[in-house]
Parts: structure tokens; C-alpha cells; sequence
């Protein structure tokens, strides 16, 4: 994708690691009761991670707030090395966690790229432009087959792949992804995330992930974020995995008395 | 817009020979497209029962502009039904309560208080023309009006398509892709307010929202993408119009409702079209 370069000139991919999303001290309080407080996260180039909690913990709620979809106290920063994100205002790609929207509607991938990127009206057609620009961002996440397909007639997988590549036109700051494997199956889910891994590194991205799937995420994720209203323990895979309050709230240290 | 109703005169129809068949040929030809491509984002973006309500909100506008005693309701029922789809939009945002609900709410709460406004005095028969709609008294000057509705309300409609149409699609996702959700849904809104109350009285408040659903309803079933769903909407709507309208001269049946039906042929064929295909 052309964008790939204008976001980090002159600097190999996966030699940046400085540039840094900071997350700092957000609070979300809805109706008067706290639902997420002080959380405060580093997230560095390259690196994906991954939020998991019990439900209700609040993780969609700090995606919210990121995107600036609910009040909140506290701020988010970008400290960019190069690239065009604002310090107080990283660009923000964002992949829903299912798209609620009519089966039937005939809109089709290409129409989608076409209206988010463009204010040329789809009804009057997709420009070639768009439809080159939308195709290599749909092949970098081996979707590049689906551009005249209906939205509706996709499958959880597809969409989601479509979404992604959505998200990374043009390419964002921060990446946030809320639940993407839910509702896909093994073989859809392994794909995603193998792209989502290689997009990490080949767009030097911060990615930030909500996600049920404890079995993906150890092999995909560089950290992970316990989160139970606040953050109850970061770091690596294995040693969060490892960490007590984590496996009680998961039900795995029932699995390790048996 | 008058020389194009003079031109109709000179086609060898009997109809032709009457201005007043000329002149809602004219007001047809021009409303029914805007209807096919505002029914594109109505039927995207769910909002089919809210035009409707729209539509029979209009009736507590009749009665009010009548009671204010305005030498053309018109107005006041703009007015009223502005305030209702934008309190509608509101009170959905703001108690985050199911958008039907609301609806339903604001629908019966307009729908009672119009009858009784225009029920004072035992006189709502006068004012049942609102309800059927009455294509074949509209006038070059109320021509002129839908003209400039039509043109403004298009205008826009295209501008902001693509707005509208991820709103439709997913709210966070438009958000992120730096729509203001909030603004565009107004504007959507005043759209359809302008459309629904501008052409309620030669369609009908029970019909028009068929008008507005039919088409887009009908280019679901056969279009690819959204350019061919646009489009064939429109030629739906054209031709239910234009069909309708002289079906309804030579059957002497009320015209915005012959439209409609023809409309729903139209539903059906792309339908059996569709069944076909798979």
C-alpha cells in the first residue's frame, strides 16, 4: 500500500519501536458508577496488545473512550517520530466488533472504501482511483477478491479482513480492534490473525485489541492487558497467563487442580 | 417549467389535452426520482417507520396552522413535523431508548392530537384530502416549490451520501472515519421532512411513505452496488409515477394510490427476478 511509506520515511519497518501511544490516567463514569478508572498504557510502534477481562470489566468501554465516543478524565498522546498523526490527536483506525448492519443493503466493498474515502457520491460510481487504492489495501489482507462483492453476502471472516483493511486506509497511528474473532471460526480466525500479525511489523503499527480468545491471543499478542475495571496486571504472555488473579478469573487454576 | 407543460400538449393523447393532467405529469416526472434516491438511505439506514411517522405527524401540523388560522397550512406543517423528526432524534440520543419505541410514542401522541384539533366542530371531512392526497389539483406555482425542493433537498441528499450511508452502516465506524454522526443524521432527517411534508398533499399522508419504501425496496433485489440500487430506485420510481398516473386517468382511481400499486408490481417483478436468478 502506497501509504506504508509516507508513514515512517527513510526508516525500515521494525526499526522505529520509539514512537509511542500514551494512554494516560482515563477514567469513564456512566450513570455514576465507575466503569473503567486510571488507566494508564504505553503503546509502542510494532507491538500489538491485547486487552482481556470478564465481562462487564469495561474493555469496550476504554475503546470507546479512545475513540472519543464517550465522556471521559484523563488523556491520550501520540509522541510521533515521524509521520502525520497530531500530538494531541493520533489518527485512529477502528474495526467494529460486529458490523450491526442490513444483510440485504446492497452496498458493496468497493462502495464502502469509496465512501470513507472520498466525498465523490457512490451513487455516481466508484473512481478509478479509489477502486486501485481500496484493491491493494484489500490485497495486503489477502481480501483483494472481494472488492465488488456485497457486504452482505460475506462471511464473519471476510468482513472482518474487509473492516481491517479498511482501517488501514490510510494507515493509522493507533489501531484498535474490539473483538475482531468473535463470531469467526478456527481456520478465519487463525488467518486473522496471522494478518494482523504481519500488518504489525510491515506498518510499524500500534495495535490495541479486545479479545475473548485466550487460546489465539498468547501466540499473537507481544503484551497483554488483565483489565477488570482497572488494569490489574500488564505484560508478556507468559507472565500474564501465569498470574493468579488472571487464572481465577478465567477459571484456570480450577483447570490445574484437576 | 411551463414550456415543458405546453410541450405535453402537443402529444396526440386524450389526457394531454387537459393542463391538469399535464401539469401532475410534470410534478411526477420531477418528485418521483428524489423519492427513489432518498428511499435508497431511508431503507439503509432503518428509518422507514420514522418517515412514516413523519408523514402522519403532519396531520397535528394541518391542525395547527388551521387553528392559528394561516391562510396556507403549509407552513405550520413543516414546521410541526421538523420539530418532531428532530425531537425524535434527540430523545433517542438522549435517553437511549429503542428508536421504535420513541417513534411509536411521538406517532400516536401526533397522530391524536391532530385528529383532535381537526375533529373540533365535527368538520375532519373537510380535510380528508390530506389523507388520499389529490395529485391532479396541484398548480404551476406549487410546481415551482417541489422544483426547488426537489433541487436543494437532491443536491444535498448527493452531497452527503456517502455520510449517510456509513451512519447507516455502523455509527462507531462512521465516527472513526471522522463523520459527525449527530449533524448528519439532521440533515438526513430534515431531508426527509422536507420531501414527506412538501408532497403530502397530492399523495396522500396514508400512502406516501410506500412511495418513499417501494422503489428502494424493489432495487434491493436486483442491484450489485450502491450506483445500481440508486439508479434502478429512480427508474422505479419514474416509471411507477409516469404508469400510475395515466393508469389512474383511464381507470378514474385516485392517482397516488394507483402509483403505489404499480409500485408494488414492481416489487414483485424484481422479486420473481431475483427468485429466478438464484
Amino acid at each position: 500500500m502506497q501509504t506504508s511509506s509516507d508513514h515512517h520515511t527513510g526508516i525500515a519497518p521494525h526499526q522505529c519501536g520509539r514512537c509511542c501511544t500514551n494512554i494516560d490516567k482515563i477514567s469513564v463514569t456512566l450513570d455514576r458508577h465507575p466503569v473503567i478508572e486510571d488507566i494508564s498504557l504505553h503503546l509502542h510502534c510494532g507491538e500489538l496488545t491485547t486487552v482481556v477481562g470478564p465481562n462487564g470489566a469495561g474493555k469496550s468501554t476504554l475503546l470507546r473512550a479512545l475513540l472519543g465516543e464517550v465522556p471521559h478524565t484523563g488523556s491520550i498522546h501520540f509522541l510521533p517520530v515521524f509521520g502525520p498523526g497530531r500530538e494531541d490527536a493520533p489518527s485512529i483506525g477502528y474495526v467494529p466488533q460486529s458490523l450491526d448492519f442490513d444483510r440485504f443493503s446492497p452496498c458493496s466493498v468497493c462502495d464502502l472504501f469509496a465512501a470513507s474515502a472520498s466525498r465523490f457520491p457512490v451513487p455516481l460510481g466508484c473512481r478509478g482511483g479509489v477502486r486501485q487504492t481500496a484493491l491493494s489495501a484489500l490485497e495486503a489482507v489477502e481480501a483483494g477478491g472481494l472488492l465488488d462483492r456485497k457486504l452482505g453476502k460475506l462471511s464473519g471472516g471476510e468482513l472482518q479482513r474487509v473492516l481491517l483493511a479498511l482501517s488501514l486506509t490510510p494507515v493509522p497511528n493507533l489501531l484498535l480492534l474490539d473483538e475482531p474473532v468473535s463470531g469467526i471460526d478456527l481456520p478465519g480466525r487463525e488467518l486473522f490473525y496471522r494478518t494482523v500479525s504481519g500488518l504489525r511489523r510491515r506498518f510499524d503499527l500500534s495495535i490495541l485489541m479486545v479479545s475473548h480468545d485466550l487460546a489465539g491471543i498468547a501466540s499473537v499478542s507481544d503484551r497483554i492487558v488483565f483489565l477488570d475495571r482497572r488494569v490489574v496486571c500488564v505484560g508478556s504472555p507468559g507472565e500474564v497467563l501465569a498470574n493468579r488473579d488472571f487464572r481465577h478469573a478465567f477459571g484456570l487454576d480450577l483447570e490445574d487442580l484437576s | 417549467m411551463s414550456f415543458l407543460i405546453d410541450l405535453l400538449a402537443s402529444l396526440p393523447f386524450e389526457w394531454a389535452r387537459y393542463g391538469f393532467m399535464r401539469n401532475a405529469l410534470v410534478a411526477v416526472a420531477l418528485v418521483s426520482p428524489l423519492f427513489g434516491v432518498m428511499g435508497t438511505l431511508v431503507v439503509n439506514n432503518r428509518m422507514a417507520f420514522f418517515s412514516d411517522a413523519i408523514g402522519h405527524a403532519s396531520l397535528t401540523g394541518l391542525g395547527l396552522g388551521i387553528l392559528l388560522g394561516l391562510a396556507d397550512p403549509l407552513l405550520a406543517l413543516v414546521a410541526f413535523a421538523m420539530l418532531l423528526g428532530i425531537g425524535i432524534l434527540a430523545l433517542h440520543r438522549f435517553t437511549r431508548s429503542a428508536m421504535d419505541t420513541i417513534i411509536s410514542l411521538c406517532m400516536s401522541f401526533s397522530v391524536a392530537l391532530g385528529v383532535v384539533l381537526l375533529s373540533r366542530g365535527g368538520n375532519f371531512n373537510r380535510y380528508s384530502h390530506y389523507l388520499i392526497g389529490d395529485l391532479l389539483s396541484i398548480t404551476p406555482r406549487e410546481i415551482g416549490w417541489l422544483c426547488l425542493t426537489a433541487f436543494l433537498v437532491g443536491g444535498g441528499l448527493l452531497l452527503c451520501y456517502n455520510r449517510i450511508l456509513l451512519v447507516g452502516l455502523n455509527e462507531s465506524l462512521a465516527r472513526s472515519r471522522g463523520v459527525n454522526t449527530w449533524w448528519t443524521q439532521m440533515f438526513f432527517v430534515s431531508s426527509i421532512v422536507m420531501v414527506v411534508t412538501m408532497n403530502l398533499s397530492w399523495v396522500g399522508l396514508l400512502i406516501i411513505n410506500s412511495l418513499l419504501i417501494l422503489p428502494a425496496a424493489a432495487a434491493r433485489n436486483i442491484a450489485g452496488n450502491t450506483r445500481q440500487y440508486v439508479l434502478f430506485a429512480m427508474t422505479t420510481a419514474l416509471a411507477s409515477g409516469i404508469c400510475g398516473l395515466l393508469i389512474s386517468y383511464y381507470a378514474d382511481t385516485a392517482s397516488g394510490a394507483t402509483i403505489v400499486l404499480v409500485a408494488m408490481g414492481f416489487y414483485f417483478l424484481t422479486l420473481a427476478a431475483k427468485a429466478l436468478r438464484q
